[in-house]
């Protein structure tokens, strides 16, 4: 007997983009940004320092690999070749492993440096819900990072933990947020300590007679007070900007804005791209640099 | 920059926060040395400062790497926090 294929609930959309209106061969200056995280791989291309296209892919087996991926994705959408680029930047989990990298930069900079381009300069506090990670960051008006933290230990609190409980309800992941807000009275957090724990408490809730929706409002509960203790600990001055995959969780976010008391500035930008998006400026700043015309860096 | 090193989980909260601008003035970094672990490495951080970092691979064991210089009873000060001159680094537990 043949056996259906299992959905993959967890699996979110890849994609990739580029602004229809500009074409590469017009810049004087071509920079890649390529973020190789724990989940997910983005390639970004800057055209003079402004945002041309980018590309999202899952990370593969390999850093190398997810890299070739993520530039394949952006290469096909905008015809550019790697010999048009003059300058890559390399950051995230895998950013040591990239050897067409001229230069690895760490995520809480490129974070820093991608969030004050989508947010602007008065973004003040930026919170990088990641697949693996999660980070609290605090800039100054030019995005430079003047305090941060990041807590990688556990995967309660991140991108990662979100996929398991997705796969768990068997509710696809983009619509864990709408859902969440779906209840009849708001929830107690489930465990916020361990996503292990967390499936298991979200399981004994269903066996207790919870809807899937209440359980999701409980484990988007646990996410937000997790990372708002963060936040507390770096301090959160407005404006507050949140990147990263978990950023396009509603559920999560407002729970965060209500803990804190604090709104994220909304964006018209994916910011699941700000890592590499900072890498990119950062490649546009330093090729200048290397060329005699001295940016900030 | 103020830079926290290290995690929470659900033991607690086990940080060695630095403060890059005190710690980029330090010639000599003395806390790499005088820490019994290896629990510190000297970095050039994204903005071109050489300064005192976590290693990596340490980054996650900070309760157990710091134990031996954190005894139940009295406390000495800690090595690291001792030997730094410009008072950049302190531990949150």
């Amino acid at each position: 007997m043949m056996m259906a294929p299992r959905q993959e609930y967890w699996r979110w959309a890849e994609g990739s983009w580029a602004d229809p209106d500009r074409h590469w061969k017009d810049a004087r200056v071509v920079t890649l940004g390529i973020d190789v995280g724990s989940v997910s791989s983005e390639a970004v291309v800057c055209l003079d320092g402004e945002l041309y296209a980018f590309s999202t892919v899952r990370t593969a087996a390999g850093s190398v690999e997810s890299a070739e991926n993520a530039m394949k994705g952006v290469f096909e959408r905008t015809g550019l070749r790697f010999d048009d680029i003059h300058y890559v930047v390399g950051t995230g989990y895998g950013r040591v492993n990239l050897p067409f990298a001229h230069k690895a930069i760490t995520e809480i900079a490129c974070h820093g440096r991608g969030a004050n381009y989508m947010g602007g300069p008065s973004v003040r506090t930026i919170l990088d819900m990641g697949g693996q990670d999660c980070k609290a960051i605090r800039v100054d008006e030019r995005g430079k990072v003047t305090n941060f933290l990041m807590n990688d230990k556990c995967a309660a609190g991140t991108g990662r933990g979100m996929e398991v409980i997705a796969d768990l309800l068997e509710v696809p992941i983009e619509e864990l947020g709408p859902r969440s807000f779906d209840i009849d009275e708001e929830p107690a957090a489930v465990s916020d300590v361990c996503v292990v724990f967390a499936k298991s408490e979200a399981m004994a809730r269903l066996k207790d007679g919870w809807s899937k929706n209440k359980v999701i409002a409980a484990y988007c509960r646990a996410m937000a007070e997790r990372v708002a203790a963060l936040l507390q600990r770096v301090g959160v001055e407005p404006e507050f900007f949140i990147t990263g995959g978990i950023s396009k969780n509603i559920g999560v976010v407002r729970r965060i804005e209500e803990i804190i008391g604090v709104k994220a500035l909304p964006t018209p930008y994916d910011t699941q791209i700000a890592g590499a998006l900072g890498a990119a400026l950062f490649a546009h700043a330093l090729y200048l640099k290397a060329r005699g015309k001295p940016q900030a860096a | 920059m103020i830079a926290h090193y290290g995690y929470q989980d659900a033991e607690g909260e086990f940080f060695i926060t630095i403060d890059t601008d005190r710690c980029g003035r330090c010639d000599g970094k003395p806390c790499v040395a005088a820490c019994p672990r290896g629990v510190f490495t000297v970095e050039e951080d994204p903005y071109g400062d050489t300064v005192v970092a976590v290693d990596d691979r340490r980054r996650k064991r900070l309760r157990y790497e710091c134990a031996g210089c954190k005894p139940a009873g009295d406390r000495p000060s800690l090595p690291c926090v001792r030997a730094c001159p410009w008072g950049a680094m302190t531990h949150s537990w």
